[in-house]
């Protein structure tokens, strides 16, 4: 394949003193153009989700919402105080003040009563109407994609190659991580542990999980595959597990964004861009038992 | 020297990076998507389309939503929208227990009809346990015992040509500058014709209350609650709604919710 036909690319540039790897194409044409679509997809996704949930911004476990009981497991609201209007947050019934960011948000003198900020929804006002019609978009193209990755990496052999943890891999996990804790990052053409299972965890679970979550709150959808629903626990435990997937696919992207920036990020994004990775000098050269 | 080269290259990277995240998140830059004639929104409007056509295959015709038990029924039917109409026909009929009030069935059809309560009442009766989801998020168990909507459509006999049924509603949804809006919305001759499609008159084995829609309110078990219209008086067949309200075929449609409330 063109990978490694066009593998040896040798240090150029003469700059610094530094050693430098060999560059190696690293992604192929089908994970860069997935990647950024899925990135667009979830930006959009995640900001008109916010503005959905703000419609009603209270998550429940079970068939349906309680009115006249209680199976609620987050409330974000407002209420009014001595000291004027409070934005709250309430998980598990543990009552937390939030003004400023969650329940009561914008310009002291005007604050608006609304679950997310203005700056967290898109549109930035109340739109529930719009929130769909952008959210529901972005569904298909993100599930379109991950179709089409999935197919594109069954067949160009990314999955078995790159992602699949083999035996050695998770021989390698305990080292993995503790050089991930000390941010001793090794720079090759393979995917780490860590690195395969979070991308793994991702693309089989997280999203697989926000569509069928998402689908599981259709009427419709209801009435073609009833099983959904409950198996899932009820259409309102369905909704809260999208929202704490919403919240783990979150905190995936920070650990993402802060991986790339410890790793060196001229030459992470150019990999997801071009393709092409610089990786580190051969063992011995700069660093000791690079893997 | 080199060193510092290379840390400040990853500085700027990285205040590139945090720049940008904190500009993509000033969420205005996105509110021209709001405007209902705005082409990029009409391009995303498509979405839904696809939503209907993908569920129709998948759901069928005849696919049912789920029902539940008794021992579900653990509240009130939250009620939604206007749960008190102020107009002062509605609050007329309301005054002699509806007993003057007719649903009228019109349009594109071979026999109009104006049935009274009773009328509807004395027909064949389906009675179910739905959840009704609000396209707010939340939802609620309910029963609800009314006529199936195909009994009343065959009754008028539906002309060929009709594609779908309008519900006009006695409650007025907003005070415009152009006058009253009284509510209104659409569905098509498949959930039309669906056998958990009733005119529900009764609820929890009581009257249907005001609040839920009395005297007559559709349940459309595999749409969501904006597709279920309250206080209805007249059904209307028609092959095209172009022509009513901004012509989204509904109260809630025209302002930027979709048609097909499947999802």
């Amino acid at each position: 394949m063109e990978s490694q036909a066009r593998m040896v690319q040798q240090a150029d540039e003469g700059t610094a003193p530094v050693t430098c790897g060999e560059l190696v194409y690293r992604q192929t044409r089908w994970t860069r153009l997935t990647h950024w679509i899925w990135a667009l997809s979830l930006f959009f996704l995640l900001l008109t989700g916010l503005q959905i949930f703000n419609a009603h911004p209270a998550l429940y476990i079970g068939k349906q919402s309680g009115f006249a009981f209680s199976n609620d497991v987050l409330v974000i609201g407002a209420e009014d105080s001595a000291t004027g209007p409070v934005g709250y947050t309430t998980i598990l019934g543990h009552r937390f003040n939030t003004s400023g960011v969650l329940g009561l948000s914008g310009p002291a003198a005007n604050p608006s009563v609304r679950a997310f900020p203005a700056w967290a929804t898109i549109p930035s006002g109340q739109d529930l109407a719009t929130g769909r019609v952008v959210h529901f978009f972005f569904a298909w193209l993100l599930s379109g994609t991950l179709l089409v990755w999935l197919v594109a990496s069954l067949l160009n052999g990314h999955l078995r190659r790159d992602l699949a943890p083999g035996v050695d891999d998770l021989r390698r996990l305990p080292r993995d991580i503790a050089d991930h804790a000390k941010l001793r990052f090794h720079h090759s053409r393979d995917y780490n542990t860590l690195q395969k299972l979070a991308y793994g965890g991702v693309l089989f679970v997280l999203l697989p999980l926000m569509i069928v979550t998402g689908l599981a709150m259709s009427p419709s959808m209801n009435a073609a595959v009833p099983f959904l629903a409950d198996l899932l626990g009820g259409r309102q435990t369905a909704r809260t597990i999208h929202f704490v997937t919403m919240v783990l696919l979150v905190g995936f992207f920070i650990v993402h964004m802060l991986m790339i920036l410890a790793a060196g990020p001229i030459n992470e994004l150019r990999s997801i861009v071009t393709g092409w990775y610089r990786t580190d000098p051969p063992a011995g050269d700069r660093h000791e038992g690079s893997v | 020297m080199p060193k510092f080269q290379l840390s400040r290259r990853r500085f700027l990277t990285a205040a590139t990076l945090g720049a940008s995240t904190v500009a993509l998140s000033g969420c205005d830059a996105f509110d021209f998507l709001a405007d209902l004639d705005n082409g990029v929104r009409n391009v995303l409007e498509g979405a839904n389309d696809l939503t209907y056509r993908v569920q129709r295959l998948i759901a069928g015709r005849s696919s049912l939503a789920q029902e539940f038990t008794e021992a579900d029924i653990r509240q009130p039917q939250r009620p939604n929208g206007i749960t008190a109409p102020n107009d002062s026909v509605y609050k007329g009929l309301q005054s002699g227990d509806f007993a003057d009030w007719r649903l009228e069935v019109t349009g594109l059809v071979e026999k109009p009809l104006s049935l009274s309560r009773q009328q509807l009442m004395d027909m064949p009766s389906r009675t179910q346990i739905t959840r009704h989801d609000c396209v707010e998020g939340w939802s609620c168990i309910a029963k609800w015992t009314g006529v199936p909507m195909t009994l009343v459509l065959d009754q008028a006999v539906v002309k060929p040509q009709a594609r779908y049924v309008v519900f006009h509603c006695l409650d007025t949804i907003e005070q415009s500058l152009s006058g009253q809006v009284k509510y209104y919305s659409s569905i098509d001759l498949i959930d039309a014709r669906h056998p958990q499609t009733i005119l529900a008159y009764g609820m929890n084995g009581m009257p249907l209350p005001v609040e839920n829609g009395a005297p007559l309110r559709v349940r459309v078990e595999r749409q969501l609650g904006y597709k279920m219209p309250k206080y209805i008086h007249k059904i209307e067949l028609v092959d095209s709604f172009g022509a009513m309200g901004f012509g989204k075929g509904g109260y809630w449609e025209d302002r930027g919710y979709d048609w097909y409330g499947g999802i």
